[in-house]
């Protein structure tokens, strides 16, 4: 029984229009290596031509790679077509059969495989009943709201009992607050049939909140994969840290580096922060960022040592939240969110007062790119 | 905001044309009923001879039967023909799109009379004989736009991945087009046939030239034009034919529209 | 790529047959536009005499060029009939607007050939017009002139026409937006006014694709004039057709055809052109 539900090994994915020269291919995936385990929630995350759909679609075969293998359960599925994969798909527009009823549509592919009608007919029950949907087997997709047509699409998908379970951006029709219900609902309908599924959306709060694992893409290319804590926290390169939630981007001079901590200077003044990528010598450049709200912010002299100066430009107001705009000394911005945990939290900076911004060293880490 | 005159005026002009449209027909299926061998005024008494006589005229039922036969056949090819066509242009992007778009929208507006003469070379020289078929043969190309066009019509109406879902539940290619593509047509292509068959059954200019000794049902009448004492049995038949027409595309109207999705328009 | 392999599968059939029933044809026909004659030996010989014969042959311009003009004709009146019935029910009869149209469409379903036999009766001497008349008294005697002339052929055609020329000028009058006509309101427009300076411009595109799709097929006809037109109402496709049945000079009536081939082709062109400035119009 292998570990291993999907493998993609240097998957590359070219689309040539006919008519370009050479060199002028357009680069869908490129050189992509992934690994998802059975049983996990694994995310494609990234914006629209980012290739998370095409990625997807290499899976479920209805692309062939340029270059590169993919297995699914450790099969080669190379001149495998989408039809004989262990794979079924959750489309974006639900691609329902309009011409036939729920529970047909829900049938269809045991009808493909020739499942013999009594079973047919005890799966599909199941699978209603499994996506909330036990009574309306009779009726027709038109009749449906957009959350049910969702709901019928993934019981058709999940009555062939696949290995794989793709979907790609099942929610993004819904509105936003049967979207959240929904996300809840899969994340525990996946856990109930044990399946492995594989997501693809564009919205970084979704993939947070549903995956055990992320994979960030931009471009074609996979920039990082982790689970959604070590995404957030520890982002390897300034598009991951600006995609998933917000950062804060600063350039800073190295003058040492030691045990994973590197001294630095951000204009003249002195920062300690963690080493995230790289191998930075003493006298390069490096960036490195750090979350608003891992930022504290002072009075001058109440800050410690090692914190950058700067004037606050706006104070803005949300509810559970300020956010400081400040403007550095050495001339960049930095985004402060202090949480209001009391009454005397509210209203501590002015416009135009003096501050100075500082962080412990293992929330600020270096990146790459 | 226009004047009530300017209204009235439209209505008078629109009735009036469709009056005149009609008229013809109108005059021709009353007169199917008048006891008298000439059509003239005025109208002579009522009497369904005419119609008792076209069935014992054997020429005339064997021109039904190969009219009937003819439009059957021309009428199947033509819309399988432009069944396959429009799953290829509503579905797939391939270079020579615009170029067979055009070439089989090119039947619409060239003259019949080319088409005609032209087939009647190449059937000469190649040495098939002159049919029904032959005319039949053409026919297809006449109606193919039209099939091209309704079936086209119905396919843009419905999501484009609905093959790829087929396919991924377990169908081949071809099983996919059979299970979903082909059923979610079936109005239009009933619509469609019943087109064809309006379009080869009437059609004269073609079938004219291509026949031989086969005639169709519209140039056996021509035919009969000369004989005067004929022409109650001609009146007769067409009054008959017309009325036929006017049903069969009244229903493939009605098919075409019952079958379309609320969100399009007709 | 099976998607290649699926486009030849489909595509392939139709186009096939296109080639081989439609084009291939027409190909034989210019071929055949230089043969010398149609027997024996003479198949063989291949020959510009057809041509110059036709270009020497001052009937042959002359019957085009009337023939040409007649279609012209025809399809004028016919949108000039067609457009206030668009017009009509574009603006004045509300959501029955289509099933109205489809009213007036619907006779010209039945058979072509039995309508213009159904007007050969209306209008002929012995016919219904001419009885009516008679019966009435307004006439003393049978009036001939009805039938078996040119007018008789321009008269049935426009019939024949008018219904059909509606639908694109119909279709291009549904496409303008209401709120121009407004805004022209809004701006001093009287309702004349409007309909010059707005309406009309708009719905050029599809009169002049009425036009067109009317005057192209009209300059081939050779079956209204075959029965209504006698002697006069002659018109040039009845020339090929007597080259074909009865002459029997196919490679003559192969260069006659070529000759409407290139004026149908012509005015295909001039289509193109018009409806590209028409596109600049409505901006």
């Amino acid at each position: 029984m292998s570990a291993s539900a999907v493998e993609l090994r240097n998957v590359t994915k070219v689309f040539t229009s006919g008519r370009l020269a050479e060199g002028d291919e357009v680069y869908a995936v490129k050189d992509a290596n992934l690994t998802i385990s059975q049983g996990e929630f694994f995310t494609l995350l990234g914006p629209s031509g980012c290739g998370k759909t095409t990625t997807l679609r290499l899976i479920a075969g209805f692309e062939a790679p340029t270059r590169g293998e993919i297995y699914i359960q450790d099969q080669p599925m190379v001149a495998v077509p989408p039809n004989n994969r262990p794979v079924n798909t959750v489309f974006q527009n639900y691609a329902l059969f309009p011409h036939m009823t729920v529970a047909k549509n829900v049938a269809f592919g045991l009808a493909i495989k020739r499942v013999p009608p009594a079973e047919q007919e005890q799966r599909v029950k199941e699978s209603l009943e499994l996506v909330q949907l036990a009574d309306m087997g009779k009726r027709r997709p038109s009749q449906l709201s957009g959350g049910q047509q969702q709901r019928v699409a993934l019981a058709r998908a999940l009555v062939n009992q696949p290995a794989v379970l793709l979907l790609d951006e099942p929610l993004g029709a819904l509105d936003l607050k049967l979207r959240k219900a929904m996300q809840l609902e899969l994340k525990q309908l996946q856990k109930q049939v044990g399946i492995t599924f594989v997501y693809v959306t564009h919205d970084q709060e979704e993939a947070l909140t549903m995956s055990d694992r992320i994979a960030v893409m931009n471009a074609g290319v996979i920039l990082q994969v982790g689970d959604p804590v070590s995404l957030y926290e520890r982002p390897a390169s300034r598009f991951v840290a600006d995609f998933i939630g917000e950062s804060n981007f600063f350039a800073a001079t190295v003058v040492s580096l030691q045990d994973g901590r590197i001294q630095a200077r951000v204009g003249d003044e002195p920062v300690t922060v963690s080493l995230g990528e790289g191998q930075p010598q003493a006298g390069q450049q490096v960036s490195f960022s750090v979350r608003p709200e891992k930022m504290r912010i002072d009075p001058p002299q109440q800050s410690p040592a090692e914190a950058l100066s700067g004037v606050v430009q706006e104070v803005v107001y949300i509810g559970t939240d300020t956010r400081y705009m400040v403007l550095l000394d050495s001339g960049e911005r930095a985004v402060v969110r202090v949480q209001i945990g009391c009454a005397a939290d509210l209203g501590r900076f002015q416009k135009g007062d003096r501050v100075k911004v500082h962080w412990n060293p293992e929330d600020a880490r270096t990146l790459s790119g | 905001m226009q004047r009530k005159s300017s209204i009235s005026l439209g209505a008078i002009y629109y009735w009036w044309l469709v009056a005149v449209l009609f008229a013809p027909i109108f005059l021709l299926i009353i007169f199917s009923f008048n006891n008298s061998t000439q059509l003239v005024f005025p109208f002579k008494g009522f009497t369904l001879q005419w119609y008792a006589k076209l069935l014992e005229s054997r020429e005339m039922l064997e021109a039904v039967r190969t009219s009937v036969f003819l439009g059957i056949g021309s009428s199947l090819l033509s819309t399988s023909l432009g069944a396959l066509g429009a799953i290829a242009i509503t579905r797939f992007k391939f270079a020579g799109k615009g170029a067979f778009t055009a070439v089989a929208a090119m039947p619409l507006v060239i003259p019949y009379i080319i088409l005609g003469v032209s087939l009647l070379i190449m059937f000469n020289e190649v040495g098939i004989h002159l049919s029904a078929w032959a005319a039949g043969l053409a026919h297809v190309v006449i109606s193919l736009p039209y099939a091209l066009l309704i079936i086209t019509s119905r396919l843009v109406g419905f999501p484009a991945n609905l093959e790829e879902a087929a396919m991924d539940l377990g169908a081949s290619y071809w099983g996919a087009l059979m299970r979903v593509t082909i059923p979610i047509c079936s109005p239009a292509l009933v619509a469609a046939f019943l087109i064809c068959f309006t379009i080869s059954f009437d059609e004269f200019a073609i079938a004219s030239f291509l026949v031989g000794t086969q005639p169709t049902l519209p140039v056996y009448l021509y035919s009969q034009l000369r004989f005067p004492t004929r022409l109650p049995l001609v009146v007769s038949l067409a009054a008959i034919l017309m009325v036929v027409s006017m049903i069969v595309v009244l229903l493939s109207e009605w098919l075409r529209r019952i079958g379309q999705e609320p969100s399009q328009r007709s | 790529m099976e998607n290649r392999q699926r486009i030849t599968f489909l595509i392939g059939p139709p186009a096939l047959y296109l080639l081989l029933f439609f084009l291939l044809p027409m190909g034989i026909m210019v071929f055949f536009s230089f043969r010398a004659g149609m027997m024996g030996a003479e198949r063989n010989i291949l020959t510009l005499d057809n041509y110059r014969e036709y270009l020497t042959n001052a009937f042959f311009h002359r019957l085009l060029f009337r023939s040409a003009l007649i279609a012209f004709t025809i399809s004028l009146i016919s949108v000039l009939l067609a457009y206030p019935l668009a017009y009509y029910l574009v603006f004045h009869t509300g959501a029955r607007r289509v099933t109205l149209l489809t009213l007036t469409i619907i006779p010209t379903w039945t058979s072509y050939l039995l309508r213009i036999f159904a007007w050969k009766l209306i209008l002929g001497s012995t016919g219904l017009l001419n009885s009516l008349l008679l019966t009435l008294g307004i006439i003393e005697r049978a009036s001939p002139i009805l039938i078996y002339s040119r007018t008789a052929v321009m008269v049935t055609l426009v019939y024949v026409w008018v219904p059909f020329v509606a639908l694109p000028i119909f279709a291009a009058l549904e496409r303008i937006d209401r709120n121009l006509l407004e805004a022209a309101a809004d701006l001093g427009c009287k309702p004349w006014e409007a309909f010059l300076r707005v309406t009309l411009p708009l719905s050029l595109p599809g009169v002049v694709a009425g036009f067109f799709f009317a005057m192209i097929p009209t300059l081939g006809e050779f079956v209204t004039p075959l029965l209504v037109g006698g002697a006069q109402g002659s018109m040039y496709g009845n020339l090929i057709q007597d080259q074909f049945m009865r002459a029997l000079n196919w490679p003559m009536g192969s260069v006659m055809s070529l000759a409407m081939l290139a004026v149908v082709a012509l005015l295909l062109f001039l289509f193109t052109r018009v409806a590209s400035i028409s596109d600049l119009l409505e901006i």
